[in-house]
């Protein structure tokens, strides 16, 4: 794997570590699997494409991207709380809705941002190679955005987040709103799933209206394999191993279709995911049978 | 304290499985009684604990908790003024979570969550002081995970999540049955002595008919769904269970199906 691979794996995992997070909030921390990731992620690139296009700097535009996530949480916490509809179909809906959405907002498939001023110029003025420039500056994001959320989970209203995650009937009889934790919970997973989005749009260059495709199964094998790989019962090792799982997700991808050998191409990546996940959910269970043989 | 006016539901209303769970139940609870329910299976017994906390919306009648109209009120509102146990020990706490985490949520009960750290020195300080009073050792314990407790030693942390904070009412949901005897014992001890020293409105719903007797002020019995028998002061002091078997034989007129489930110890 050259050099140049091995950066792209980094920063594309860093910038994804961040719906790794939100992913960690709503399929771990509450039990609610969101698939709205998958329209929350191109809604953050559209908004911040359509912004940046119109004038508005790199990151102020990424910022209204972040808070326009939170909306399409509250839309798919509203579906799912107000008209009774099953979770993942609710998120389901909110993402097919969210694609004529983010079409009327670019006006068109696709907005380029080649050569435009982005949230990584600064780094690249303070003397930063403009091939790390976003490694720079997404791993201090993430790094920031993981010990907000160890803190946040450690609050009043995280702990209630994580009672209402996991076990509801215990929440209510202590007080807790479910219904309102559900809200805040899809609100932060998809703020910080568009403000990915936008991020990756500015690395990337351009916002596409299908870069959110798949978006759900890579925030799985990182949520997945990260916590597989690195069992914990302890917040911030668990919101660690997130971030760590979407980069060794991203090396592992690079590696599997580097290696000429195999005969994998750029077009094997869902199938190498799937693989990739599948083994990441059978590690668990396979090591509690090895533990439980260990036992007799 | 508590008043209760012809409160009723029915299940599965319209089908052949219909039952009139409870139907026409009618009483008042003072502030810092104690009242033990009992009642063979299908009596309304849980029925009637749940439309306490609210879980269930009555069909028929009205709930007053301090002469405030309950009835509508959902079951995160109603718990900030009343609390409960559950007759599983893993329904009351957060297994994944620690001693200390657990206590954290339960000392929220009644104010509002913030965006402040919820383990506070006060925090923590209260629950080394409730935690000794358990004579279990939990107060030096406060960082283990709760799945690392046995089935006592859970509802005794229950216990003290449920009576942490200011509360009106202590519901009590079977919640010594699925304990071994010993445990059984302990967590049953451990609550009196609880809701003695704070003077807490108790409703416990028990199958044993000498807990029944034994613990509390007040007893009142449950079949079909409506209260066939309440005693409390020297009649309820001097009579026995098998006086109780018999008296609800008489007022009940049927022969009981189950006397094992009335008689069990």
């Amino acid at each position: 794997m050259s050099l140049y691979a091995f950066t792209g794996a980094i920063e594309t995992g860093l910038a994804f570590a961040l719906v790794a997070l939100g992913a960690y909030l709503t399929f771990k921390v509450l039990d609610f699997p969101d698939l709205t990731v998958e329209g929350s992620f191109p809604l953050g690139a559209s908004v911040a494409a359509k912004l940046m296009v119109s004038g508005v700097d790199p990151w102020t535009a990424t910022l209204i991207a972040t808070f326009a996530g939170c909306l399409a949480g509250f839309a798919t916490a509203f579906l799912n709380l107000k008209l009774r509809i099953l979770h993942i179909l609710a998120g389901i809906l909110t993402a097919i809705a969210l694609y004529s959405v983010n079409l009327r907002i670019m006006d068109r498939p696709n907005i380029g941002l080649i050569n435009m001023t982005t949230v990584y110029t600064p780094i690249e003025r303070l003397g930063v190679p403009s091939l790390y420039a976003p490694v720079v500056l997404l791993a201090i994001i993430v790094v920031i955005a993981k010990i907000l959320i160890d803190l946040f989970l450690g609050t009043g209203v995280g702990l209630a987040m994580r009672a209402a995650g996991a076990n509801p009937r215990m929440a209510q009889a202590n007080g807790i709103r479910v219904g309102r934790m559900i809200v805040i919970g899809l609100g932060i997973a998809n703020g910080l799933t568009a403000m990915s989005g936008a991020l990756f749009a500015q690395m990337l260059g351009a916002a596409d209206v299908s870069m959110g495709i798949g978006v759900i199964v890579v925030a799985l094998a990182a949520v997945i394999g990260g916590t597989a790989l690195m069992p914990s019962r302890l917040v911030p090792m668990l919101t660690l191993a997130c971030v760590l799982g979407s980069i060794l997700y991203r090396i592992a991808l690079a590696l599997a279709l580097s290696t000429g050998a195999i005969g994998l191409t750029a077009s094997d990546v869902n199938v190498v995911t799937a693989v990739l996940v599948a083994i990441a959910l059978w590690l668990p269970v396979r090591r509690s049978a090895f533990v439980k043989r260990l036992g007799r | 304290m508590i008043r209760v006016e012809n409160l009723g539901i029915v299940f599965n209303q319209g089908t052949a499985l219909e039952n009139r769970a409870l139907h026409n139940v009618n009483i008042a609870i003072a502030a810092g009684e104690f009242i033990s329910v009992i009642g063979s299976n299908g009596a309304g017994k849980s029925t009637l604990l749940n439309l306490l906390a609210g879980e269930l919306q009555p069909g028929t009648g009205r709930i007053l908790i301090d002469d405030t109209d309950v009835t509508s009120w959902p079951v995160s509102r109603r718990s900030t003024i009343l609390s409960r146990m559950f007759q599983d020990p893993r329904a009351g706490i957060c297994e994944d979570m620690s001693i200390i985490e657990n206590i954290a949520i339960a000392s929220a009960r009644t104010a509002p969550r913030g965006f402040r750290f919820a383990i506070t020195s006060e925090v923590r300080r209260r629950a080394i002081d409730r935690l000794a009073i358990l004579k279990l050792g939990l107060e030096g314990r406060l960082q283990d995970r709760v799945a690392l407790l046995s089935g006592g030693q859970r509802q005794a942390l229950a216990l003290v999540m449920a009576t942490l904070g200011p509360t009106k009412v202590l519901l009590l949901d079977e919640h010594t049955a699925a304990l071994d005897p010993a445990a059984a014992e302990l967590v049953m001890k451990l609550t009196d002595s609880v809701v003695k020293k704070f003077g807490i409105t108790t409703v416990m719903v028990t199958h044993s008919m000498r807990q029944a007797l034994e613990f509390g002020s007040r007893t009142i019995m449950l079949h079909q769904g409506q209260i066939i028998l309440d005693i409390i002061g020297k009649e309820r002091a001097s009579m026995t269970i098998e006086e109780l078997v018999r008296l609800f034989r008489r007022k009940e007129g049927t022969e009981i199906a189950d006397d094992q489930l009335l008689l069990t110890q």
